[in-house]
């Protein structure tokens, strides 16, 4: 059997709006990857650990409260800590232009904001999955 | 990374990667399950089977608290349809267990069912091994929302619960083949919803019709015994006195009856244990997992030698043009590797 890219995609912080990340989950999982969807309120620990148990390729984060320069270094390192160099980290919501390179800078590779077609994130994940 | 030596001292990453391995059918894979066979055994596992959106996750979710609270390790396994179109699947059973994510004594691992119809996947029993070789005392294995027959889960499990829920059907349901027959434990939740009492009455009306036919075909049983779920058989005749599978009303999202079912899950074990039945299922196990992978094995060979030479295709040819028939060519190509 062929390898099958997987992807976390978590909601971290305290906003409770999730269509996005469904809809993206939906989009994903119609592009043939199995998508581990974790649901509201996470902690950057429980989205590291869920990566490391459920070893994804990817991990998508979306979240709309605003905690984003926060709370994605943070996933970001845990799961450098926890040994997985090769997973994939991409961000999206309401997340202001000026905040983009600063969390690049931080390791996340690509940040999506609201009026993404679906097809660039899937787009992107294959080309930068590893 | 050596996989096997890290996993055995107890590394999550390592375990992790192990089940990427064996799922995925990397090149390792063989060699890691070698090396890790030797350390399995140990854990008990317990299915959880039972329609979709009956709780079988949120139970999930209380009972391992329950075995954490006890002292013991838990892993689970929790399998979510894949798509038949893309490939794809949404796992989302870990929403319900977000309370375990961060006990280092639990380790959750979603898997797609990848074309596998039971209501387990194809790689399942392997990955509870390398959770078994990891040292969890207590493995879940939640199976997809079933419809009525897909009954794998008897085969990888211990004790096997079925999760109903109020409300799917008449009391003809409830004497259907299929699920209904796998359960060695019941569990009733949303027993607050109506219906409840009504699904308990129809369940211990079915439980005691099976006690009884048992007794009146307890010999023509005994010639069933070839049959690939022989295993269920033998627990139920076994040492004469029978198994009555208990049933349990439960609320699982307010951990109402969570405590009852424990001691029933107890009980079916131990039950099994002390009349040799345990042993009797393992060793049917291990039978179908040597058998699986002869099958397996001897398929591959076939079809890649019969690919390499051209042979595959020739014979499609013949079968197409109706110039023999698929019987006949099996038949001849058995004949020409066994000679060898």
């Amino acid at each position: 059997m062929e390898k099958r890219i997987r992807v976390l995609v978590a909601k971290p912080g305290l906003d409770g709006h999730d269509r996005g990340a469904k809809v993206v989950a939906r989009a994903l999982r119609d592009a043939g990857f199995e998508v581990v969807y974790t649901g509201l309120r996470q902690t950057p620990e429980q989205i590291a650990e869920a990566a490391l148990q459920e070893d994804v390729n990817v991990i998508a984060m979306s979240i709309l409260s605003g905690a984003h320069p926060h709370l994605f270094p943070k996933v970001v390192d845990l799961v450098r800590k926890n040994g997985m160099d090769d997973v994939l980290i991409i961000g999206g919501g309401v997340i202001p232009e000026t905040d983009i390179p600063a969390l690049k800078e931080a390791g996340v590779s690509e940040v999506f904001t609201p009026g993404t077609p679906t097809g660039s994130i899937v787009d992107f994940i294959k080309a930068n999955v590893k | 990374m050596d996989i096997v030596e890290e996993l055995l001292k107890g590394n999550r990453l390592a375990l992790s990667r192990a089940i990427t391995a064996i799922e995925n059918e990397y090149d390792d894979a063989v060699e890691i399950m070698k090396k890790l066979y030797p350390h399995t055994g140990h854990a008990f596992v317990l299915g959880i089977t039972g329609p979709p959106g009956a709780g079988k996750s949120t139970l999930t979710d209380k009972l391992a608290k329950a075995y954490r609270a006890q002292g013991k390790t838990v892993g689970i396994i929790a399998i979510d349809p894949t798509s038949p179109f893309t490939g794809g699947a949404i796992l989302g059973d870990r929403i319900r267990m977000n309370g375990l994510t961060m006990d280092e004594g639990v380790f959750i691992r979603s898997m797609g069912t990848r074309g596998s119809l039971g209501g387990l996947s194809h790689k399942t029993a392997d990955a509870i091994k390398a959770m078994d070789a990891f040292g969890k005392d207590v493995i879940f294995v939640e199976t997809v929302g079933v419809g009525q027959s897909e009954v794998d889960i008897v085969k990888a499990a211990d004790t096997t619960m079925v999760v109903l829920i109020p409300g799917m059907g008449d009391d003809i349901q409830a004497i259907k083949a299929g699920i209904l027959e796998i359960g060695d434990v019941f569990t009733i939740n949303k027993a607050d919803h109506d219906g409840a009492d009504k699904l308990v009455r129809e369940l211990n009306m079915m439980l005691d019709l099976d006690a009884h036919s048992e007794q009146m075909t307890q010999n023509s049983t005994e010639k069933a015994l070839a049959d690939q779920f022989h295993h269920l058989n033998v627990a139920k005749h076994a040492a004469g006195a029978a198994w009555r599978p208990p049933i349990q009303k439960v609320i699982a999202s307010q951990n109402e009856g969570v405590a009852e079912t424990i001691e029933n899950i107890e009980k079916h074990f131990k039950y099994i244990s002390e009349n040799g039945i345990l042993q009797q299922r393992r060793t049917e196990r291990s039978k179908n997992e040597m058998l699986d992978v002869l099958h397996n094995n001897i398929g591959t060979y076939i079809t890649r030698r019969l690919a390499d030479t051209g042979e595959l295709e020739e014979y499609v040819g013949q079968i197409k043009r109706r110039e023999t028939d698929p019987y006949t060519v099996v038949a001849d190509i058995m004949r020409d590797m066994l000679k060898e």
